[in-house]
């Protein structure tokens, strides 16, 4: 089915501009703009232009293999699909639950990772754009502009993600391709020295997150009426929640809200997933579409990640972030917030929780115990949902006599995204540049709509020269008129 | 020896391995109070691993690189090459520059030339060849780890690069 703006209707005719592919997100992406002769936008898409063949990559390798090998797919979440791994094959293991020591390091692993994950977006991708403004001159819209203006908030920004890569580092025994998790627990505990240099921080992390989501809130607030309306549409929100509706970011079952606030899915076992989720495909994206099978692909599409999960989720169990979280509810008046620029604070509320959570576990001497394995009769197939920094995050596996694994399915958050992020496109071109001439100001809200998002269009190939950012302006015959090129 | 050396790439796509590769060599025979930062890629936080150090070298691969590696000296760049989440070499230096207030120590950088990246490949056979040349490089790198030395080699080496292409 097509949405609209999404095909145009004589696509031979038009004026088409690319933007291949948008700059600082993950990969490879790129996005087409088809314009009439007066200028006005006819079909807009984002396309994700590499196959990505995770699946592939997965099937035929030893079951132990997989939470570290999917750490190459990703180099900005690897944490998240370490653990993602882990969980879905615990059951092949017998592994029904962890042990305590297990659960709570695997938590302080992955809330290190939202933290720094959410740190680098904030101030090193998303800053950028808030502080400087959409328009402002290309050569000042980076961090590095960002570190100019504001030293002390790009110094913080250096140092939370540099704690939350810590926390990686001690959980997972290295700072990257670590093997912290294993099918039915952990491999490491925390020694007390480790526990400690982690605690010499933490209630400053949790003081600079908490500015972080001042400073989101004072950049919304300020410019409400640009904040409330860029790229606006309304959707479903999906997310993991836990049993009693927390918030929970690594583990719970699956919440589905509509556009209006009202639960109509809860208490969805991960398990069964796949009975209530499937994916379309499109032939113009290697990205596939999900939906909501019960509701079909015209109404039963969502969006994913700390947008839907501050709002899905009954409240939040720490209290500085629940505070936060009943402010930003309360802008809302009774409705669901779906502005993507809202993303950013929303992701600033899970930051501070993050650090939070962290703080608390520290406390725990669960960490520093060596009951870490867990185990029972062997199981041949496993689910392992998770919320990654970008949203809901799936890994599905079965499991062969040979303990080689024979099949893999794995929805990722972006993908969960796909369609919203294609929705952002389309208002911000039909607001803002329908009709008019297009410069780089107004071609980055195309980016700066996609980037609310946070996403990983491809994954970890990041060789110099790989990721230049090409704006193609072609007629309508195909032949290019114009074309810029930055970054690399 | 205050050598601080970063190699960046996925060592699961094909040619990004370069990098890795070069640095697990390293990381077996690497000399006294050298500094080995291996990651996917390079994020503002790297340039907390340059505090303290007197010169600094990041290995990659590189598309478009002249065969079989380009060799040469980095400057601090406020540019607007934040392309993804991964940041330029340069821009790190400058996230130093910015953290610390003071320029950062001399930097180069090894890149060497890859062909292939796709997920779940080997190195390509021209990668391989690019290897083992960029390995020969290291090691005489290595050999006289000071920036007056490295300077020294950067005409030789773009001599090598321009019979070579």
């Amino acid at each position: 089915m097509s949405f609209e703006l999404e095909t145009a209707a004589n696509r031979e005719g038009l004026r088409r501009v690319a933007i291949d592919p948008v700059s600082r997100v993950e990969g490879h992406g790129k996005v087409t703009l088809l314009l009439d002769d007066a200028g006005h936008v006819k079909e807009a898409r984002l396309h994700i232009v590499e196959f990505r063949g995770f699946e592939k990559f997965i099937q035929g390798r030893p079951y132990w293999e997989v939470p570290v090998m999917v750490q190459r797919l990703c180099g900005i979440c690897p944490v998240s699909h370490h653990l993602a791994a882990a969980k879905a094959l615990d059951p092949v293991v017998g592994a029904l639950t962890v042990t305590p020591t297990a659960d709570k390091i695997r938590r302080l692993m992955h809330y290190g990772q939202i933290l720094q994950s959410h740190a680098l977006h904030f101030f090193h991708l998303a800053s950028p754009d808030l502080l400087f403004g959409f328009d402002s001159p290309v050569q000042q819209r980076n961090i590095v502009g960002v570190a100019g203006a504001w030293p002390e908030v790009a110094k913080k920004g250096v140092l939370l993600r540099k704690f939350g890569q810590e926390v990686i580092r001690i959980t997972t025994g290295k700072r990257v391709h670590g093997t912290g998790a294993v099918p039915g627990g952990v491999n490491r505990s925390l020694t007390a020295a480790e526990r400690d240099e982690l605690l010499a921080e933490a209630d400053r992390m949790i003081e600079w997150s908490h500015e972080a989501v001042h400073l989101a809130r004072q950049l919304h607030e300020a410019n409400a009426a640009l904040y409330d309306d860029f790229g606006l549409f309304r959707s479903h929100l999906l997310s993991l929640v836990r049993a009693d509706g927390a918030l929970d970011l690594y583990d719970g079952h699956l919440r589905l809200r509509d556009a209006r606030g009202q639960i109509v899915r809860d208490a969805i076992p991960c398990a069964d997933y796949d009975q209530h989720i499937v994916e379309e495909v499109k032939s113009w994206s290697y990205m596939k579409f999900p939906f909501i099978k019960e509701l079909g692909p015209t109404r039963g599409w969502y969006k994913v990640g700390p947008l839907a999960r501050v709002q899905n989720c009954d409240f939040i169990p720490s209290p500085l972030a629940e505070v936060e979280r009943q402010d930003f509810i309360a802008r809302g008046e009774g409705e669901p917030i779906h502005a993507p620029l809202a993303y950013h604070w929303a992701r600033m509320i899970e930051m501070l929780h993050a650090a939070e959570i962290i703080r608390g576990l520290l406390d725990d001497p669960d960490l520093l115990s060596d009951q870490r394995m867990a185990g029972g009769p062997r199981g041949r197939e496993g689910v392992g949902i998770i919320e990654a920094p970008r949203g809901t995050l799936i890994h599905h596996y079965r499991v062969g006599e040979d303990d080689l694994v024979s099949y893999c399915n794995l929805i990722v958050s972006t993908t969960h995204n796909n369609q919203a992020m294609n929705e952002a496109v389309r208002q911000v071109a039909r607001r803002y540049l329908d009709g008019r001439q297009l410069t780089e100001g107004l071609l980055n809200h195309i980016e700066v709509a996609i980037r609310a998002f946070d996403p990983c269009l491809s994954c970890a190939t990041h060789a110099l020269g790989k990721m230049p950012m090409v704006v193609e302006l072609r007629g309508a015959d195909g032949a290019l008129l114009d074309s810029a090129e930055r970054g690399g | 020896m205050d050598l601080v050396i970063f190699a960046v790439g996925n060592p699961s796509r094909g040619d990004d391995a370069l990098g890795p590769l070069l640095m697990d060599e390293l990381e077996r025979q690497a000399p006294p109070g050298v500094q080995l930062v291996n990651d996917f890629q390079l994020q503002p936080e790297h340039a907390l691993d340059l505090h303290g150090r007197a010169l600094a070298l990041f290995i990659d691969a590189g598309a478009g690189t002249p065969a079989p590696f380009e060799f040469r000296e980095l400057q601090a760049a406020a540019g607007h090459a934040v392309s993804s989440h991964a940041f330029t070499p340069q821009e790190v230096l400058r996230v130093y520059e910015i953290l610390h207030g003071h320029p950062p120590p001399p930097a180069f950088l090894l890149c060497v030339r890859g062909e292939d990246f796709t997920l779940g490949e080997a190195l390509s056979a021209s990668a391989v060849k690019h290897l083992e040349a960029a390995r020969r490089h290291l090691h005489a790198c290595l050999a006289a780890p000071a920036a007056e030395h490295w300077r020294q080699q950067l005409a030789g080496t773009q001599g090598k690069t321009e019979a070579l292409r």
